[in-house]
């Protein structure tokens, strides 16, 4: 039977198979447990698992953040629900000191594998501070993994490879793809491993890579431009922020010879950078152009009145690939 | 809230009976751990002037708080020191050669005991205190007799971190035990600028949490409200915040020069010559015909000794290799960090690139 599944109901699939297979893990944060989560992605498992597993607790991202780092070296599996990416910030001191240092400090005697679940990403209509795509302030730091699905399947799989991580995992969830799709999921449990970009369209001529919610907008590109203009694009899924699927990439530039990345997320020393610079350590004498950046504007996410032209279109993309193709 | 329990007064005079909990071999082994600390501190403050060390955090003034809190641990309980801990993590068993390692510089200096769950120390302040929060809350699911320890100073309790561990640990009632070492200073703000609440001790009030405001450098008042604290948190009665009023006799670090924002010489001379822990405790045991010079003069000899084999231990453990930075970052590593370890083999000087 085939059996269709929004990314929220993907996610809370996942962590109820996984709290049900296994005893160490439980949930924490706000709301989650008798409201379900302020996108209902724990709705329900505090009836299921109860209130010592699915833990609502005081409104204190460091103190969830921290205790978690505690309750993961003494032996359970934490995921902590942040209600909104720019909600982190008072618990990112326990992340960066010691979340992700935990390992190296100990020299290995004491991991934290944790989960850090958050939705993150504009174009929901959300307030002030709702709407922040910061991935690069997780990537840039040694000791912490970030995923960041795009489709429910994916969704799915990587959270249950996340909480099966022995490391801290920042588990990023396009907000805006919450309930935008539904996509057949299978109903056994399954990992999508992380690390590992997928080729979601093959093409010929360009390249695009994506994640989140903007791997949406680079696929209506690129059907665009290739109903258009007749170009071959080929769509990449990065999924994983950090580690990057370093071949995935290159194996792609070697293939079309150029490439366009797409980002929410501010410009400057955003994921697009570290993605042309593997271009250039990897792939230089492949490409035919130079890499083009799409990206959020080096601006505070606006309000939502004008939240649409902070981020990349598929118009904005499709010229990214005019210009990269006529170079 | 503001009393001071005391149970040795400065005079080495006790202020209320001890009667049964604490026996004389208890008190003999407090007295000889105060005496083996403070020798450990002094001489880790010599390695650091003549260079053989990196800077140093001492303690000395506060060896009644480490000690007396550690003794109260069990193996298995969690240790969560601040970088001025040390003391606490030795009586708990860490070796002194580790601390030596740590204060040296190698990673290897913040690994525990088997069996003992010492962690490094921390250096952000009061971020541990939640993860002592943590731990203790596991130990809570999974049924495990154990409490959590975190140690930390005045000015942590400034931080956010401080009233999160405690909100969340009253809660949850987890059987965590928040030991504030009050000396006074925050670096070189003095307690009266870091709060306007007139003790710590009474901040447990808000979050409906035994709090108790101890004399730091009266070691007995110090271990048995400790092990109250822990039959408390055993019994399933939550946490517990200890202020232990004390004092750090010399710097911050050796980094730090404490005449620019105090009376040292006034101020150490007080509480090193009318409050002294050791002394006191000393001078109690005398009196009681359980202490003369003949052991003390035996204490100093073997304490240096197990000091000199722990340095000599120390300084002969082999050199970190450039390649360990890439170790424990990950349960596997990365492709980069695989790369990035290559890179190392590569020339370093010009010298070395063939022509």
């Amino acid at each position: 039977m085939i059996r269709k599944l929004t990314m929220i109901q993907a996610i809370t699939e996942a962590m109820d198979q996984k709290m049900a297979e296994d005893s160490r893990v439980m949930l924490l944060g706000e709301d989650i447990g008798v409201n379900g989560g302020v996108f209902r992605a724990t709705e329900d498992l505090i009836h299921k698992y109860g209130a010592t597993r699915v833990v609502d607790t005081p409104l204190s991202e460091a103190g969830m953040i921290g205790a978690a780092i505690g309750l993961a070296m003494n032996g359970l599996i934490p995921v902590v629900e942040i209600q909104f990416l720019a909600f982190i910030y008072p618990g990112f001191e326990q992340i960066v000191s010691h979340a992700a240092r935990m390992r190296y400090r100990t020299r290995g005697q004491y991991h934290v594998p944790m989960v850090i679940r958050t939705p993150y990403g504009a174009g929901i209509r959300g307030p002030e501070l709702h709407s922040e795509s910061v991935e690069t302030f997780f990537a840039h730091v040694p000791g912490l993994k970030v995923v960041a699905p795009s489709t429910p399947y994916d969704a799915k799989g990587l959270l249950i490879a996340a909480m099966e991580d022995p490391d801290p995992v920042i588990f990023l969830e396009p907000t805006k793809l919450y309930r935008a799709f539904k996509e057949e999921v299978p109903e056994e449990m399954y990992c999508v491993p992380i690390g590992k970009a997928k080729v979601v369209r093959e093409g010929t001529d360009i390249s695009i890579f994506a994640w989140g919610a903007m791997l949406r907008v680079a696929e209506e590109a690129a059907k665009r431009i290739e109903r258009e203009q007749g170009a071959s694009c080929e769509v990449v899924d990065l999924r994983t922020i950090y580690p990057l699927d370093r071949d995935a990439i290159v194996q792609s530039i070697k293939k079309t010879g150029r490439a366009v990345v797409v980002h929410e997320a501010h410009k400057t020393a955003g994921m697009g950078a570290e993605i042309i610079s593997i271009i250039n350590d990897e792939a230089l004498i492949y490409l035919k152009a130079p890499v083009k950046r799409i990206t959020g504007f080096d601006v505070p996410v606006p309000q939502f009145s004008i939240e649409d032209d902070y981020l990349p279109t598929p118009a904005r993309v499709m010229s990214g690939i005019v210009e990269t193709l006529t170079f | 809230m503001s009393s001071l329990y005391q149970v040795l007064t400065p005079a080495g005079e006790l202020t209320a009976a001890i009667d049964g909990r604490l026996d004389e071999s208890m008190m003999i082994n407090m007295y000889e751990q105060m005496v083996r600390v403070r020798l450990f501190d002094r001489k880790s403050i010599h390695l650091q002037r003549q260079g053989r060390m990196g800077t140093y955090a001492p303690f000395e003034g506060q060896e009644a708080s480490q000690v007396g809190s550690a003794l109260a641990l069990k193996p298995g309980d969690w240790l969560f020191p601040t970088y001025r801990d040390h003391a606490a993590a030795i009586v708990h068993g860490q070796s002194m050669a580790r601390v030596f390692l740590y204060w040296m510089g190698h990673m290897e200096g913040s690994i525990s005991p088997k069996g003992l769950n010492i962690m490094p120390p921390c250096v952000p302040i009061a971020t541990q205190m939640v993860h002592a929060v943590g731990t203790a809350w596991a130990s809570k699911l999974q049924n495990e007799q154990h409490v959590s320890l975190a140690y930390f100073g005045d000015g942590a309790t400034s931080e956010g971190d401080f009233h999160e561990a405690l909100n969340f640990a009253g809660v949850f009632q987890t059987p965590t035990i928040f030991f504030c070492q009050n000396n006074g200073y925050a670096i070189s703000v003095p307690f009266s600028q870091q709060s306007a609440s007139k003790t710590i001790a009474q901040r447990a009030a808000a979050y409906d949490i035994p709090g108790v405001r101890i004399d730091g450098n009266d070691i007995f008042a110090v271990w048995l409200t400790m092990q109250e604290a822990v039959e408390r948190a055993l019994n399933g009665q939550g946490p517990t915040l200890i202020e232990a009023v004390t004092f750090r006799y010399g710097a911050h670090t050796t980094a730090d020069d404490p005449k620019k924002y105090r009376d040292q010489e006034k101020l150490a001379k007080e509480w090193r010559s009318e409050r002294d822990p050791i002394q006191r405790l000393r001078t109690f045991l005398v009196r009681r015909g359980l202490w003369n010079d003949a052991k003390e003069a035996e204490l100093i000899a073997r304490a240096n000794e197990q000091i000199d084999a722990a340095l000599a231990e120390a300084e002969s453990y082999p050199k970190s290799r450039p390649e360990d930075m890439f170790k424990h970052v990950y349960a596997e590593p990365t492709w980069m960090a695989v790369e990035q370890e290559g890179e190392l083999a590569k020339p370093a000087k010009k010298e070395d690139i063939p022509a």
